[in-house]
C-alpha cells in the first residue's frame, strides 16, 4: 500500500470512530441517535478527506500516520467539546476548517522547498517576540485566570503564544543550523544569544505571569540547542538558569507564588486567606478549587470511565439549570473531562496516541538530511510533547498548573490553527526526506 | 545530530509516559481516598444518579429515608426525602448535594449506593451499567425501635440531652436520640439550613442541633462512674462486696475537704458506718473518694479502658461523629491517660477532668447487665439488595471484657438497690426488676448539673440497657429528671422485647 492509501485507510477508521463517539454522546444525552448528530461525524469525515486530498497532491511522500493521528486527536477533542456544550463544538468545527485551510495553504505554498524560510529567520525571530508581547499591549491584551496570554480583537480572542511558539522554532532551527559549530566551541561571546533568549523567556514569564509558557519556550530552546551543539553543559547551565529565574519569580510574583503553593498543598485542614473573596477559607474551596475538582473528576473515572456523555461535570442548580463544577473544562481541563468519561483505559490510550505522534515526528527528524529540517522537525515535535506534558502534568499535579491548551484536543481557535501548522511543517519535512 | 535527536525523543516520550503513570496513580491508587473526601462534589453529584437504597426502622416497614425523582436536563437525579422528618435525625443523618452527608447516610454510603464489595452487588451494578438502567442501592434496616425512639425524643424535647438504649446481650441499638433535633429535609436549601442553625435551643453555647449528643457529646459522668470505680475496687480485690466504710461527710484530698453532694437544703449529708452496697445505693461521694484513693489512678484508668473508655465504640457511624471518652486535656482538646496527672479521689465519683459520651455510659450499664461482657453496639440490623436478598446480616460480637462475672453480679445487686431504695427510685417499674445508677455532675456553674441515669432491666434477665443524659439542669438531679425518662424508655421496649 502506498503511503497515501495507508493514510486514507486510517482516516476512514478515524471517521468511523468519530461517528461512534458522537453517537454514544447522543445516546447518553437523548437516548436516541439522530441524523443531526451524525451530521457532525459526516462533516469531519469530509474535512479529513479534503485534508487527505491536499497531502496526496502537495506532499505525496510524507509520513502516512501523522495526519490520521492528528485527525483522531481532533475528533476526540470535538466529541468531548460537543458533549460539554454543543455550541462550542460548532465554533471549534469552524476553527478546524480555518486550521485546515491554513494547513493546505502552507503545504501548497512551501511544497517546492520550505527551506526558503531559513532566509527570513530574523523576521520569524522578531515576529515571535512581537507576538509574545502582544497581550501586554494596552487595549489589546486581556487577563484570563490571572495570566495575560490573550489578545482581544473584535469578536475573536486570540492566544498569540501558540503562533509565537512556531515562529520561535523556525527561527531557532535556522539560527542554530547556521551557528552550531561556533556555538559548540562555547566561547563567552557566542553564548550571548543563549543568554538573550533566556532573558526573553524570563521577560515573558514576568509579563504574562505564566510559568508554563516560559517553561515551554525555554524547554524547546534547550532541546534544539542540545541537538545542534551536542553540548550537555549548555542544557545543564540552561536548566540552572531557568530554575534560578523560577525561584526569583516564585519569591517576587504573587501569581507564580500562588500557583506553586496550590501545587504543593492543594488541600488544607485549616482556613487560609482567600484572595478572591478576601475572607478565610479552606484552600480547596478557594485557590486550588479548580485543581482539586479536576482531580476528583479524574479519580471518578476509575478504570473503565463513566462512559462518553455520562460523566458528571455539572450540578443541578436553582430550577434544574446546570451549574458547572469545574471551570475551564473544555480548554485547560479537557483532560480531566476525558479521564472521567473514558477512564484509565481511555486516558492511557489518548496519551499513547500523543506518544505515537511524537515518535513519528522524531522519526521525521531522524530521516531528514539537512540540519535545518532536522532541527525544525525535532523542535516542532518536542514542542508538541512538552506542551502536552505541561498542561496534563499540571492537571495531574506533577508540576504547577498553568493554563495552556492540550494540542488538537482543547477548545480554542489559536491552538487548533497553530497545531495544524505544526502538522504541515512535519509533513513538509517528511515529504522532502522521503522524496530524496 | 541523530544521536541527540534520539536522546531528545526518549526524553519527550519519557515525559508522556510519566503522564500515564500519574493518571494511573490518581485513577487507581488514589481514587478511593479522593472519593471519600467531604468536598468531592463530583462524586457526590455523580451518586445522585444512583437510586439510593432506603433506610428502614427495625420493624422493616417504617421508612426513614427514601428518594424523590427529579429531572435535570437529560439526567434523572434522585434526591433524598425523610418521611419521618426529625426522627432520629442525627443518627440517620442526611445526604445532600450542597452539604455533603452525615450520620448513617455517610457511613453506609457504600451499601446505599451499591458500591460495596459484595459479589452480588457488583454483578447487579455491572449489569445495570451495561443495560444503561439506573443503578439501585441496597436497603439498610436499622435496629431502632420506632415506638421507643419516639418516647425518648418526646421526653427529651425542650431540653438538651441524649438517650441511648440497647440490647446488652446482642448490642442492637434500640434508641439513639439527641435533643435538640432537626428536620433533615431542610438541610439542602440555604434557607432551611440557616433555620436549623438559628433555631432557639435550651442550651445556648453548644446548641447545634446537628451534633449527635449520644455519640459526640462529652459530659462529666458524675456518680454513674462509681460503677466503674466499684468494678475496679472489686476486680482488683482492693475491697470486697462485704467491705464496710465510715463516712464522715467529706473526704480529704490534698489536705482539702471534699464534701458529699449537698442536699437541696444545702446541708452536707453524713451516713456514718455504711456497707459497700449502701455507699453505692446512696451515692456517697466521700466513701467513693476514699475507694478511689485506695485503688489509685492507674488501676482506675486501666478499668476504664476495659469498659471501653479511651477508644471509640465500634458503632456504624462515621468516625468523626463518634468521640472517645476519658480524662480530657482541654487545652489540646483530646483525652489523656497519664495517671500522674489525675486526681483518683475525684475521678472515683466521675468528676476530675473526666468526660464521657452517653453511648459510653450506656455500654457501662450494658456490661454490668451482660455478666461483664460489653457487646459491640450495632445500629444496623441487616442490608438487603433491591431484590430483597440478604447482602449482610449483622451478627453480635464482643467488644470488651469489662469485669468478671462475679463483679458484674455484685454490681447488678448494687444497681437494683439504687432503684428499690436509693437515689433512683423514680425509675422503678412495678413487676419488673430495674437496675440503675444516678449521676448529677457538676458543670462549674452553681446548682446547674448534667443529670444522668444509666439502667438495665429486667435485672435477672436483661433485655435493655441504656443511658439518659440531660444537660445543664437547674437543681436537676439525675434521679429526679433523668430516671423518669429512662423508665419510659424501658416501658416502651420491654413488652415487645419479652415476646422474643
Amino acid at each position: 500500500m502506498t503511503y497515501r492509501n495507508r493514510e486514507l485507510f486510517y482516516l476512514i477508521v478515524v471517521g468511523m470512530l468519530t461517528a461512534v463517539g458522537f453517537a454514544s454522546v447522543y445516546i447518553a444525552r437523548q437516548s436516541f441517535v439522530s441524523w443531526g448528530s451524525l451530521g457532525y461525524a459526516v462533516f469531519f469525515f469530509a474535512l479529513y478527506i479534503a485534508a487527505h486530498l491536499v497531502t496526496r497532491i502537495a506532499v505525496p511522500n510524507a509520513d502516512p500516520y501523522l495526519l490520521p493521528m492528528a485527525a483522531l486527536l481532533t475528533a476526540i477533542g470535538v466529541t468531548e467539546i460537543y458533549r460539554l456544550g454543543p455550541s462550542d463544538a460548532f465554533k471549534q468545527g469552524l476553527w478546524i476548517v480555518v486550521g485546515l485551510a491554513l494547513f493546505a495553504l502552507t503545504l501548497f505554498g512551501l511544497r517546492r522547498d520550505y527551506r526558503v524560510l531559513e532566509q527570513y529567520k530574523y523576521l520569524f525571530g522578531v515576529g515571535a517576540i512581537v507576538l509574545l508581547f502582544m497581550p501586554r499591549l494596552p487595549g489589546l491584551g486581556t487577563t484570563v485566570n490571572g495570566a495575560r496570554l490573550w489578545v482581544h480583537a473584535g469578536p475573536f480572542d486570540f492566544q498569540p503564544g501558540e503562533l509565537a511558539k512556531i515562529f520561535l522554532i523556525v527561527f531557532l532551527a535556522a539560527y542554530l543550523r547556521e551557528k552550531r559549530e561556533v556555538l559548540a566551541q562555547a566561547r563567552l561571546k557566542d553564548v550571548g544569544p543563549l543568554l538573550a533568549i533566556w532573558g526573553c523567556c524570563m521577560l515573558v514569564l514576568v509579563s504574562s505571569n505564566d510559568l508554563g509558557q516560559a517553561l515551554l519556550y525555554f524547554g524547546i530552546f534547550l532541546a534544539m540547542l542540545y541537538i545542534a551543539t551536542a553540548r550537555l553543559s549548555f542544557v545543564l547551565v540552561g536548566i540552572g538558569l531557568f530554575l534560578a529565574g523560577g525561584i526569583v519569580a516564585y519569591e517576587k510574583i504573587p501569581h507564580v507564588h500562588e500557583r506553586v503553593t496550590i501545587w504543593l498543598q492543594p488541600w488544607t485542614t485549616n482556613k487560609v486567606f482567600c484572595p478572591t473573596t478576601g475572607t478565610y477559607a479552606l484552600r480547596q474551596d478557594c485557590q486550588s478549587y479548580q485543581l482539586v475538582k479536576s482531580l476528583y473528576s479524574i479519580a471518578n473515572g476509575h478504570f473503565g470511565g463513566a462512559g462518553l456523555g455520562r460523566g458528571t461535570f455539572t450540578t443541578p442548580g436553582v430550577g434544574g439549570k446546570p451549574v458547572a463544577l469545574i471551570p475551564f473544562i473544555n480548554t485547560d481541563f479537557i483532560y480531566s473531562a476525558l479521564a472521567q468519561e473514558l477512564g484509565l483505559i481511555g486516558a492511557a490510550a489518548l496519551l499513547l496516541v500523543f506518544m505515537l505522534f511524537v515518535a513519528r515526528g522524531m522519526k521525521v527528524a531522524l530521516q531528514a538530511d539537512d540540519g535545518f529540517s532536522k532541527l525544525l522537525a525535532a523542535g516542532l515535535t518536542f514542542g508538541f510533547a512538552l506542551q502536552t506534558f505541561i498542561i496534563v502534568g499540571g492537571v495531574l499535579r506533577i508540576i504547577p498548573l498553568t493554563g495552556i491548551t492540550l494540542p488538537f484536543v482543547s477548545y480554542g481557535g489559536s491552538s487548533v490553527v497553530a497545531n495544524f501548522l505544526v502538522l504541515a511543517g512535519l509533513l513538509l519535512v517528511s515529504h522532502r526526506a522521503n522524496s530524496a | 545530530m541523530n544521536k541527540q535527536i534520539s536522546r531528545i525523543s526518549l526524553i519527550a516520550l519519557g515525559l508522556l509516559a510519566a503522564l500515564v503513570v500519574a493518571t494511573t496513580y490518581w485513577q487507581a491508587w488514589q481514587a478511593p481516598s479522593l472519593a471519600a473526601r467531604q468536598d468531592n462534589s463530583i462524586e457526590r453529584v455523580a451518586q445522585f444518579q444512583i437510586k439510593r437504597g432506603l433506610i428502614y426502622a427495625s420493624d422493616g416497614k417504617t421508612i426513614l429515608a427514601t428518594n424523590v425523582k427529579r429531572k435535570s436536563g437529560s439526567q434523572t437525579l434522585y434526591f433524598r426525602h425523610y418521611p419521618t422528618g426529625g426522627f432520629a435525625s442525627q443518627t440517620v443523618g442526611y445526604s445532600t448535594q450542597g452539604r455533603s452527608r452525615a450520620g448513617l447516610e455517610r457511613s453506609q454510603n457504600g451499601y446505599l449506593t451499591a458500591s460495596n464489595a459484595n459479589l452480588g452487588t457488583i454483578w447487579s451494578k455491572i449489569t445495570d451499567q451495561l443495560k444503561g438502567t439506573t443503578i439501585t442501592g441496597n436497603n439498610v434496616t436499622l435496629n431502632l425501635k420506632v415506638g421507643a425512639q419516639k418516647v425518648a425524643e418526646s421526653a427529651l424535647r425542650g431540653s438538651c440531652g441524649a438517650a441511648v438504649a440497647l440490647n446488652p446481650k446482642t448490642g442492637q441499638v434500640y434508641v439513639m436520640a439527641s435533643s435538640p433535633s432537626y428536620n433533615p429535609n431542610l438541610i439542602e436549601s440555604n434557607k432551611g439550613f440557616a433555620s436549623i442553625l438559628k433555631a432557639p435551643s435550651a442550651c445556648p453555647g453548644s446548641s447545634s442541633a446537628l451534633l449527635n449528643r449520644a455519640t459526640q457529646g462529652l459530659y462529666p459522668p458524675g456518680s454513674t462512674f462509681k460503677t466503674v470505680t466499684a468494678a475496679a475496687a472489686l476486680d482488683d480485690k482492693v475491697f470486697n462486696p462485704d467491705s464496710t466504710f465510715f463516712d464522715p461527710g467529706y473526704c480529704t484530698e490534698y489536705g482539702q475537704r471534699v464534701s458529699n453532694a449537698l442536699n437541696p437544703d444545702q446541708t452536707a449529708e453524713s451516713y456514718g458506718h455504711v456497707s459497700f452496697l449502701q455507699a453505692y445505693q446512696h451515692s456517697i461521694n466521700a466513701v467513693f473518694c476514699n475507694i478511689g484513693q485506695a485503688v489509685g489512678a492507674k488501676r482506675l484508668t486501666d478499668k476504664a479502658k476495659q469498659f471501653g473508655l479511651y477508644s471509640k465504640p465500634p458503632i456504624e457511624l462515621p468516625a468523626s461523629e463518634v468521640e472517645a471518652s476519658g480524662e480530657f486535656d482541654f487545652r489540646h482538646h483530646r483525652t489523656f491517660d497519664d495517671p500522674g496527672k489525675m486526681d483518683p479521689g475525684r475521678l472515683a465519683f466521675g468528676q476530675d477532668k473526666l468526660l464521657v459520651t452517653p453511648l459510653q455510659m450506656a455500654l457501662v450499664a450494658a456490661g454490668v447487665a451482660n455478666n461483664g461482657t460489653i457487646m459491640a453496639p450495632h445500629l444496623v440490623k441487616e442490608v438487603r439488595g433491591p431484590d430483597g436478598s440478604i447482602v449482610t446480616k449483622v451478627k453480635p460480637s464482643v467488644w470488651k471484657h469489662a469485669m468478671t462475672p462475679q463483679t458484674a453480679a455484685t454490681l447488678n445487686q448494687f444497681m437494683q438497690a439504687v432503684v428499690t431504695g436509693g437515689t433512683g427510685t423514680n425509675a422503678a417499674i412495678p413487676g419488673i426488676k430495674v437496675a440503675g445508677k444516678t449521676g448529677t455532675a457538676e458543670t462549674g456553674r452553681n446548682h446547674v448539673y448534667d443529670a444522668w441515669f444509666i439502667f438495665f432491666a429486667p435485672a435477672d434477665n436483661p433485655q435493655v440497657a441504656g443511658a439518659v443524659l440531660l444537660e445543664n439542669q437547674a437543681n436537676g438531679f439525675g434521679g429526679a429528671v433523668a430516671a423518669p425518662i429512662a423508665k419510659q424508655i424501658m416501658q416502651a421496649i420491654l413488652p415487645a422485647a419479652s415476646k422474643h
